[in-house]
C-alpha cells in the first residue's frame, strides 16, 4: 500500500494489507494524533487497508508556543 | 469516529461536533443575541471548522486573519482563509503585520529579543483586541480546542504560573471598557475531532505546521497528554473540565487584574506601556541601531 505522510511530507510503501491500528503502530504513530484517510473517506482504527490502496496519514496536533499559549488561530 | 464511551458514523459525528459547539456557546453564555462577533481565523482546521459552524448557525461572524509574514506558510494560510470566505460569501478582515508595523514575525522576534512564538502570540492577542474594538465587535472568538487548553493547563501547572492559571477559561469576560470579551467555543472538543469535522465538511485547511512551532514545549505537553489518553480514554477531558469545575473558581476569587489604557496605544494593559508597544519599540530601536552601525 502507498502511504502519504506529512511533517515532513513524504511517501512510503508497505507490502501487504493490514488494519489502520496496525499500520499506525508499525509506523510508531499515535492514533490520537493522526487521521487516516483513503480517498475522501475517513478510516476508523479497525478499517482494513488493502495492498493496492493509497492512504494519507494526516497529523492533527497543531500549534505550539513557548510561552504556554497555543497558536490555534 | 471514536470518542470516549462513544463511536460515530460520519453524519452523526457532524451532528455531535456541532452540538458540542452549540452547547459550549449556550452553557457558557458566549454570545448575546444578535451580537457582531469577530472570528480569528488562521487557515488551520480548528478556526475554519469553527467559522463554518458559526456561519451555519446563522451567527453574525466576521473573520479576521493576521498575515504574519512567515514565508510560504503564511501565504498558504492566507490563501486558504480567503478562499473559504469567498466560497461562503463571508466577511473577512485581513491584517498584514508587515504592512501595519513594517516587520514580519521573524524580524520582530529577532529584533525584540523574544522567541518567535512569544512575539506571535503577543501580536495576535493585541491585534485581535484592537481590530475588534476598532470594528465595533463585542466578542473575539478563537479556535482553541480541548487539547490546546489541556496542554496550556499542564504547562501552567508544571511551572505554577498562578496568574495565567487564574485567567484560563472558555470565556474571558470584559473586565475593562477597552477589552473585548474572548471566547473559545471548541473547548469541549479535541483537535482530532476538529480535523475530522473539517475533512468531512470538505474544508480545505492548511495541514502544514508553522515552521516556528517545531520543538515547542506545548507540543511536548500535547504528546504527554495523548499518551495518557491512549492509556486511559477521557483523561484530557477530565483534566481540563475538572480544572474548570474545581480549581478555576477558587483562583478567580481574587478578581481580575487591574487594567488601564496603554499610554501609547490606548489598549488595556497592567503596565504603563503595553507589552506590544514595548516589543515593537524595542525592535524598531534595535533595527535602526543595526542600520546605523552598518552603513
Amino acid at each position: 500500500m502507498k502511504i502519504r505522510l506529512h511533517h515532513p511530507r513524504r511517501d512510503l510503501e508497505i507490502v501487504g494489507r493490514g488494519r489502520v491500528s496496525q499500520i499506525l503502530a508499525e509506523l510508531g504513530l499515535d492514533p490520537e494524533a493522526h487521521l487516516v484517510i483513503r480517498g475522501d473517506t475517513l478510516l476508523t482504527s479497525d478499517s482494513e487497508v488493502d495492498e493496492a490502496d493509497e492512504i494519507e496519514i494526516r497529523p492533527v496536533i497543531s500549534g505550539g508556543t513557548t510561552d504556554g499559549a497555543p497558536c490555534a488561530v | 469516529m471514536r470518542r470516549h464511551r462513544a463511536a460515530y458514523c460520519a453524519p452523526h459525528f457532524l451532528e455531535f461536533f456541532e452540538a458540542q459547539v452549540h452547547r459550549a456557546i449556550t452553557t457558557q453564555r458566549m454570545f448575546r443575541p444578535g451580537e457582531r462577533i469577530l472570528v480569528a481565523v488562521s487557515g488551520g482546521k480548528d478556526s475554519l471548522a469553527l467559522w463554518e459552524i458559526l456561519l451555519r448557525r446563522g451567527d453574525d461572524a466576521t473573520g479576521l486573519h493576521v498575515d504574519l509574514g512567515i514565508g510560504g506558510y503564511s501565504q498558504e494560510s492566507r490563501a486558504r482563509t480567503e478562499e473559504f470566505a469567498r466560497a461562503r460569501g463571508a466577511r473577512l478582515l485581513v491584517a498584514d503585520l508587515r504592512a501595519e508595523y513594517g516587520m514580519d514575525i521573524g524580524t520582530l522576534a529577532k529584533a525584540s529579543g523574544r522567541n518567535s512564538c512569544s512575539a506571535c502570540g503577543l501580536s495576535k492577542r493585541y491585534l485581535f483586541n484592537k481590530l475588534a474594538r476598532d470594528g465595533g465587535f463585542t466578542a473575539v472568538v478563537t479556535g482553541h480546542n480541548l487539547d490546546d487548553e489541556a496542554a496550556v493547563l499542564l504547562g501552567n501547572l508544571l511551572h505554577w504560573n498562578m496568574d495565567q492559571l487564574a485567567r484560563q477559561a472558555p470565556v474571558l469576560e470584559q473586565t475593562h471598557p477597552h477589552l473585548v470579551r474572548r471566547v473559545k467555543p471548541l473547548y469541549r472538543t479535541s483537535e482530532r475531532e476538529s480535523a475530522a469535522y473539517a475533512l468531512l465538511r470538505g474544508i480545505d485547511y492548511v495541514i502544514e505546521e508553522c515552521p516556528h512551532s517545531r520543538g515547542a514545549r506545548s507540543l511536548l505537553h500535547k504528546e504527554v497528554l495523548n499518551s495518557l489518553e491512549a492509556a486511559s480514554a477521557g483523561t484530557k477531558q477530565a483534566f481540563y473540565w475538572g480544572f474548570l469545575d474545581r480549581l478555576a473558581p477558587v483562583l478567580r476569587a481574587g478578581g481580575p487584574p487591574v487594567l488601564h489604557p496603554c499610554r501609547q496605544c490606548d489598549q488595556p494593559t497592567t503596565e504603563e506601556v503595553c507589552a506590544f508597544c514595548r516589543m515593537t519599540a524595542r525592535a524598531a530601536a534595535r533595527q535602526s541601531a543595526g542600520a546605523s552601525s552598518h552603513p
